[in-house]
This record gives structure tokens, sequence and C-alpha cells, in this order.
């Protein structure tokens, strides 16, 4: 059931690098993160590459197959025709570490800037009451699985480096949504969304859904009823006449 | 760029080191730092991938809120039951007591459980549980924990950055960092040492007191649901620091991992397709498991098809089908079935679940499963049966611990989560990890915070030269010829699969533990290329002998043991021996590579407890010595 496939993978590290040819064996059923470890295994013990689970919960085996953002573990062989070349590339959005590892620290500087849930005054540990249709909503972004594949997709990152310091991307953007969606969340998140966080940078192309793993409507669910929620309140007449005449 | 044999040691001090960021450690991280300590946490992998995310099923805790039967003694009688009464009972008395508020706590965290129609956590039915009892987000609830206690943490941050400016001054992870030997001074600890896996500098950390929270020793197994960071390092750190193990005989393989394809061979299927409903049938299209109740269950679990499908809509007045017992027995009983050439065309059995509810309610109710199923085996779950197979799943064994502080018995090591031992017995029931961890993370982190108030020991220098050394020693091997590490370690996995694997026999084990003897020569030498840049041969290399280690541990365990219980099944000594039951094994490190084994006596269960279960079951358990005292004999009844 075996044959064999042409493999590139990007080897180096963060001042140079360069595709390399591997002629590798696939066998049935076998995922690209399988043939990366057999690379490993076999004749590049040191091809460095990101993994835990092999079951595309989390998130950590993000990369470039054929110029799309996938979870190697995810992606499977037969979807490549037999003499289709498989290039495996590192996300192009963030610094290069060692072949197919790259620096995400961006995603956890950016995650330590969303201010975190504000729990409701008053309401006990095991008083809260929630219903199920109201904690859908952001049930579907904590799907989320931190893989970055959306972060890396963004084009206002990806091709814009000068962009990284005012905008949190799709996943944080999505992660502030989560929490005004929540029922019980206290804090006002709507201002901060388009002033710290770049909301407005967002142009919905929806790449970020596309690539999503989990398939989260991140555009759909999350991005756009935010931006919603955020003109609502910005040019609303009233706010805006109130905010005038009351200006502290 | 880190010269390769650079031996420069960058230095970090705090008051409590966590090493782990699971569940368990990121739960001790942040009791640690509320008792006002300054915490690092450890990681190996980036924060917030740890294998807890694999957790599908949900959280045990006795809220009550879908069955209002349900209490603490009862979900502590479950848990002693599961583990065949050979637990630590403080531990799992701790555990049914607290679990509740623990998982209140997460609420208040920011995590979003599934809701009951009254607004409550909802809570699902789980193997051995008797009511309804696991918190759970869909089939996802080990991400929503692991998000959760991360999003905790950078809270804390949050408040440390507006009286510092600095968001990690007393809360910090370092991550993709790999702790290699434990740091003692005068028989206490001092430090650890390790290095950073992107750029391989080393680094030591010098804290008076350390909790370990590694997880498990899976990937000793060439069939597991673990990944690759579950390679025993708490277990072999904490053994090579002088600390014990026990019961390192039982291992859990969960009933139904994915068989096919190959690739794949594993990967967990989660527990609640039979929560939820799904059943197991053989080549022949029979529900076998009804074959398969063993005596100490029989008063509780179904003994027609008809009976056990009336329980999911009327508990109270039938009993549970027996797809829902506890782990081992399902485990065995489709080893058994495979056996006897009633397997699926894989070498598995049938998981129904698509004969047995709708293909919306298994999209609502198990939505990870049918994405698993549907990528990567080309199987849609709402319309075809599952192939399904036994896979290396947790260890029971561990650090053996203080059950209220979580000490070992070095002072200043703790240990919490499936690295500790002594809480789940013989046999872990689904859904009592997450509940573990929460619990027993909490508590180490706050008995290590306040142990860690008291004196701090100097790291001896000389130490720390020569756990440099041992890092290094991978590459001075390659001038010798040395062997490639991912031989080695397939090696120790097809070793340890085949010859201590599911169902034991002694000759067997004995030729185990010739092979580990040469395993463990091999793995002194391996050699690695290159350089110290992200280097997977050189982290496995470190890896591989922590591997090595555990496994000696297990394949010594059990072949000690004359009996079968909960996760060790012996070919040669099927039944369950009531003169077991009170014996722990305790292993000892003897150098790097060897372990001495002893037994010890289990502590006799406090009288209030005791009298908790009905004679008539505890004489299943228990020597007819141990009975007395029970409140029967007392002419007392409940």
């Amino acid at each position: 059931m075996s044959h064999w496939h042409h493999f590139r993978v990007w080897r180096g590290d963060s001042s140079e690098g360069d595709l390399v040819d591997y002629p590798v064996e696939v066998n049935e059923g076998e995922v690209v993160l399988d043939i990366i470890h057999r690379l490993q295994q076999t004749e590049a013990n040191d091809l460095a590459v990101r993994w835990n689970c092999k079951a595309g919960k989390c998130g950590s085996c993000s990369v470039e197959i054929n110029g799309k953002p996938r979870l190697a573990c995810m992606t499977r062989m037969s979807t490549f025709a037999d003499d289709e070349v498989v290039t495996v590339t590192p996300l192009r959005t963030f610094p290069v570490i060692r072949d197919l590892v790259t620096d995400v620290e961006f995603n956890y500087v950016k995650a330590r800037e969303v201010p975190a849930f504000a729990p409701p005054e008053g309401v006990a540990p095991g008083e809260y009451r929630m219903q199920q249709i109201d904690v859908e909503r952001s049930q579907e972004f904590r799907k989320c699985i931190e893989c970055y594949l959306c972060q890396n997709t963004c084009h206002a990152v990806r091709d814009h480096e000068e962009n990284k310091a005012a905008f949190s991307g799709p996943r944080y953007l999505m992660r502030i949504a989560e929490l005004d969606m929540h029922p019980l969340d206290a804090a006002d998140r709507k201002d901060s969304a388009q002033d710290d966080h770049g909301l407005g940078y967002c142009n919905i192309t929806k790449c970020c859904t596309e690539v999503c793993p989990e398939h989260i409507k991140i555009t759909d669910n999350a991005l756009i009823p935010m931006k919603e929620r955020v003109v609502d309140r910005k040019y609303d007449p009233i706010v805006w006449l109130g905010n005038k005449l009351f200006r502290r | 760029m880190t010269d390769q044999t650079d031996r420069t040691v960058e230095h970090h001090e705090y008051d409590v080191v966590v090493i782990g960021a699971g569940g368990a450690g990121l739960r001790a991280a942040i009791e640690a730092r509320l008792q006002g300590k300054r915490v690092a946490i450890i990681s190996k992998s980036l924060f917030g991938k740890a294998h807890t995310v694999m957790a599908e099923g949900g959280c045990a805790a006795s809220m009550g809120n879908v069955n209002e039967n349900d209490n603490w003694m009862v979900h502590y009688r479950d848990t002693m039951r599961g583990g065949k009464f050979l637990n630590n009972w403080r531990m799992a008395e701790l555990h049914a007591k607290e679990a509740p508020e623990r998982v209140w706590e997460l609420e208040t965290y920011g995590a979003l459980f599934d809701r009951t129609p009254d607004g409550k956590i909802s809570q699902r039915n789980f193997g051995g549980h008797t009511y309804p009892r696991l918190a759970h987000v869909g089939d996802r609830t080990g991400l929503e924990l692991i998000r959760t206690l991360q999003q905790k943490i950078v809270s804390l941050q949050q408040d440390d950055y507006v009286v510092t400016g600095d968001y990690q001054s007393h809360l910090r992870v370092f991550h993709e960092c790999t702790i290699t030997e434990l740091l003692r001074t005068d028989g206490r600890i001092a430090g650890a040492f390790g290095y950073f896996r992107n750029d391989g500098r080393f680094v030591r950390f010098d804290a008076p007191a350390i909790v370990m929270a590694t997880g498990g020793v899976g990937k000793s197994y060439q069939v597991t649901s673990n990944s690759w960071e579950y390679t025993g390092d708490g277990h072999a750190l904490a053994l090579r620091a002088g600390a014990t193990l026990i019961n390192m005989e039982f291992l859990q393989f969960h009933p139904t991992g994915m068989v096919w394809p190959p690739s794949v061979k594993g990967i967990l299927v989660t527990e609640s397709v039979r929560g939820d409903g799904g059943v197991l049938r053989n080549s022949e299209g029979k529900r076998f498991m009804f074959e398969y109740v063993p005596d100490v269950f029989k008063e509780q679990y179904a003994t027609t098809e008809e009976e056990g499908d009336r329980w999911y809509t009327d508990p109270d007045n039938n009993r549970r089908p027996p797809e829902l017992l506890p782990r081992d027995e399902v485990a065995r009983a489709i080893n058994s079935e495979v056996k006897a050439g009633r397997g699926s065309p894989h070498g598995g059995v049938f998981l129904d679940i698509a004969s047995r509810k709708t293909p919306e309610e298994i999209l609502k109710r198990l939505p990870s499963m049918y994405h698993q199923f549907k990528e990567l085996a080309d199987v849609d779950i709402t319309k075809e049966p599952m192939e399904v197979g036994p896979t290396c799943h947790y260890v029971m064994g561990g650090i053996e611990v203080d059950p209220d502080t979580g000490m070992s018995s070095v002072p200043g090591l703790f240990a919490a989560g499936e690295c500790s031992g002594g809480m789940h017995g013989s046999n872990r029931l689904g859904g009592n990890s997450l509940s573990d961890l929460l619990v027993f993370g909490r508590r180490t982190g706050l008995y290590a915070a306040q142990f860690s108030e008291g004196a701090r020991p100097a790291v001896d220098p000389a130490e720390v030269e020569a756990a440099v050394d041992r890092a290094l020693l991978p590459f001075s091997s390659a001038t010798d010829g040395g062997e490639n590490p991912f031989v080695v370690q397939l090696e120790l996995q097809k070793t340890m699969h085949e010859l201590v694997g599911i169902i034991r026999k002694a000759d067997e084990m004995e030729m185990a533990l010739k092979k580990l003897e040469d395993i463990a020569t091999r793995t002194r030498t391996v050699t690695v290329e290159g350089h110290r840049e992200f280097n997977p041969g050189w982290h496995l290399a470190l890896d591989l002998r922590n591997m090595l280690l555990v496994s000696l541990c297990v394949a010594r365990a059990a072949l000690e043991r004359q009996e079968s219980r909960g996760g060790h099944t012996r070919d040669d000594f099927p039944v369950m021996d009531s003169d077991w039951r009170h014996i722990l094994l305790v292993c000892s490190a003897l150098g790097e590579d060897n372990v001495e084994l002893t037994r010890k006596e289990q502590i006799p269960m406090r009288p209030e407890l005791f009298d908790l279960f009905e004679l008539d079951e505890l004489k299943k358990y228990y020597t007819g010595e141990e009975l007395g005292g029970h409140r029967a004999d007392r002419g007392e009844t409940r």
C-alpha cells in the first residue's frame, strides 16, 4: 500500500535557509506530520517541528503546506496526487527559529493585553446561572485551539510587520468578542476593541475563517458582530452628544 | 546561537517552581501566586498546549445538578470501587469532598460549561459513576480547562502589571523549557536544571519548593493516546532526587482508541460516546459487554439490553448498561473478543452511536469525535460505526506523596496530577483526572507556598556542573559511534507494548527486564548530530533515560504483583487476591538506570469511611481479619 512521494521541506534558521528535497515512503492513511516524523527518524534527526497531540486538538503543528496554512497532523497525504510535490514551509508571519518552528511570542503578548474575564459582583461561586442558548455564542469561540493559523494568514499583519503593534489579530479580537458576549462578564470592551486592539484593521475578507481548523466562523460570528457593537456605540447620535456635553 | 559546548547557565530565583503546565501545574501556580509567592511555571511545550487538552469527557464533581441524590460520599464510594480499594483513601476522600468547589471556582475564572435547563452546570454519565457527574463542554472539556486556567494566569499577571509595571514580575511562564535534573542540598530541594528547547541554552532555577506536575508515561508504549511529552519526566526526576514511586504496575489502557488508519492508532475516542448511548458490538453484531460483568459489579449493571437502554431515561429504576463498566473491565473485554476472532477488520471492535442517536444529537454532543473520524479515517460516525481498541492512556502509579499536602519524601518536592500516585488506586474512573488535578493542584500550590517560607538551601555548584555534563553527553557520544535515539525509543516502545502490555505473563516480563537492561546501555550512549537549537534528536536523547527508568519501574512492579487488579492483568494470576489489596509496591532509584522494589502496607481506612460501604461489598475485596470493626459488627445499619 505504500508509495514514494516527493517532499520538499524548508530547512534553516533565523539567518538563512533553503528548501531541501526528500524522497519519502508514504503509507495508507498517513498525514503530513507522519512524513516529517519519518524524516526525523531516518535521515534528518535534527529536523525541527512543533507537535503535541497529533489529533487536531492542541494546535501545535501549524505550518504552510503548498503555501496554505494547515495543521500538519490533519493534512492527509491522500489529498495530494501521487506525483504532486509536497512543499512544507514555516508560518510566514512569525520569525523562524529553526526549520518549521517559528517564534509565536507575538500571540502571547497580544493575549496578555486583553483584559481578563470580569466576574459579576455579588455572585458567589456555585451561584452562576446561565442558559445554554446564551453561552453557545462564546462557546463557539472557546473551541479555538490557538494554532495561530488565522493570525498567520491575516493580511493585516502577514505582509505588514508595521501593523503588528496596533493590531491584535483575529484570534484575540475573537477573544474580546467572546468576553463581550459572555452572559456574566461585567466589563465593557467595545471602545478598547477598536482603540487598543485594532478591530478597524479587519476588512472582513474572511481569510481567518477559511483557515480555521476548528471551523469557527470567526468573521461572521465574532468580528462582524463586534464591529456592529462598536459602531452602535461610536456613531449613536445620543451617545455622541452625551460625550460632547459631559466630557470629563 | 548557542555553541554546542557552551556551558553558560542562565540563573533565576523563585519561591515556588512548578514543572509542568497542564491542569495540575497551572492550578498549583495560581494558588502559590494567590498566597503571595513569586512563581515560575516551566513547560516543555508552548503555554496552553499541555496534554490536558486531550481530556474530552469531563470533570467529575458531585454537584448534584442533574441528579440531586449525588454527594461526596457516593463519589468517594465510586472512586474506591473503580480503584478496587487499593486507592489512598484519604486522597479519594479529599478529592470527592473538594471537587465541586474547584469546578465552581473555574466559572469565576470565565469557564463556560454546558448548562442544565435551570441554568446550572450540566453533568453527564460516565463509566463507574453512579449518577451523571461530569461537568463538560461537548467533548472538549480538557481544552476548556486548560484555556480557563491559562487565562486565569494571564489575569493574575495583569494584576501584577498594575502594581509593578511588569506582567511577569511575580508569575512567569518559561515555555519550551525542559528540566533534566532536580538539585538537592542536604537532602532538601534547592532547585532545578534544564535547557530551553529553542536555542539549547542551559538554565537553573533556585527555589526551596518545587511542584512536579509533569503528567504520565504513555510514550513508553507503541500504541498510546499520549503525546511526545509523556516521557515520565516527573516520575524519573523525583526518583533520581531520592523520592519514591508507588503503584507503577497499574497502567490504564483506555478501551476505545482509534485502530485505523495505522498512523492514528491509539488516538483517543472519548468515553462520552458510551455515556451518551453508544454501544460496543463484535463482528457478529452482538453487544458482548453483557458477557463480561465481573462478580464484584453484578448488582450494579443491567443483565439485558432492554434494561440497559431504559437506564438512559430512567436511571432510578434500572441498572446501567455494562458498556459503562470501569475502563479496565471494558478494555479487557475488547481484548478477549479480538483474541477470540470476533474483532473488526482492523483488529478492534465496533463502537456504534449512529444507530442510537440522530445525526443532530451526535454533532451537538460529540463534535470533536465527528471531526476526528471524518478527517483522519474518512468515517462518518453519524452513519457508520467506529472501529476501536485499547490504547495506553494513563498511569495510576506515581510519586508517593502525603495525601493532604502533596509533598513527597524529599522535603520541598511536591507532586500533583497524573505524576503523583495513590489517588486512583489500581484503576482511575473517567472524569476523575480533571477533578484530581484541580483538587491536588490547588493543595500542592498552597502547601508549597507555605513550605517556601522556610530555609532556602543553596544550590551546590558541583551538581550543576554534573547536570551540564550529562546534558551534553549525547554530543560527545557521537565520536564513539553511538546509536540514533529514535531507533532506541522504538525498541523500548515495542518491548513495553509486547511484553508488559495489557495482559501480562511472568516469562514475558522477565524477558522485558533483560531487554531493558540492554536498552539501558544503549540509552547511555545514544548520539546526536548537529546543534543545540530546537534539535529533536537531542531532546529525545535526554528524555529517553526518563522513559527507560519508568519502564523499569512498571516492569519490576508488574512482575512482583501476582494477581490481577484494575490496570494490572496477569495471564498467570487471573484472579484478584485480597491478600494483595493492602500491599503497595514502592520503587526507588539505584543510580541512573536501575530501580529497587520494596513492599509497603496500605494504611487501613478510617472507620467512618469504612462504614460508608456495606459489609457484603467489602467482603469481595478485603480479607476476613480486615473486616473487624465495621458497623455491621456493632449491629448498626446505615
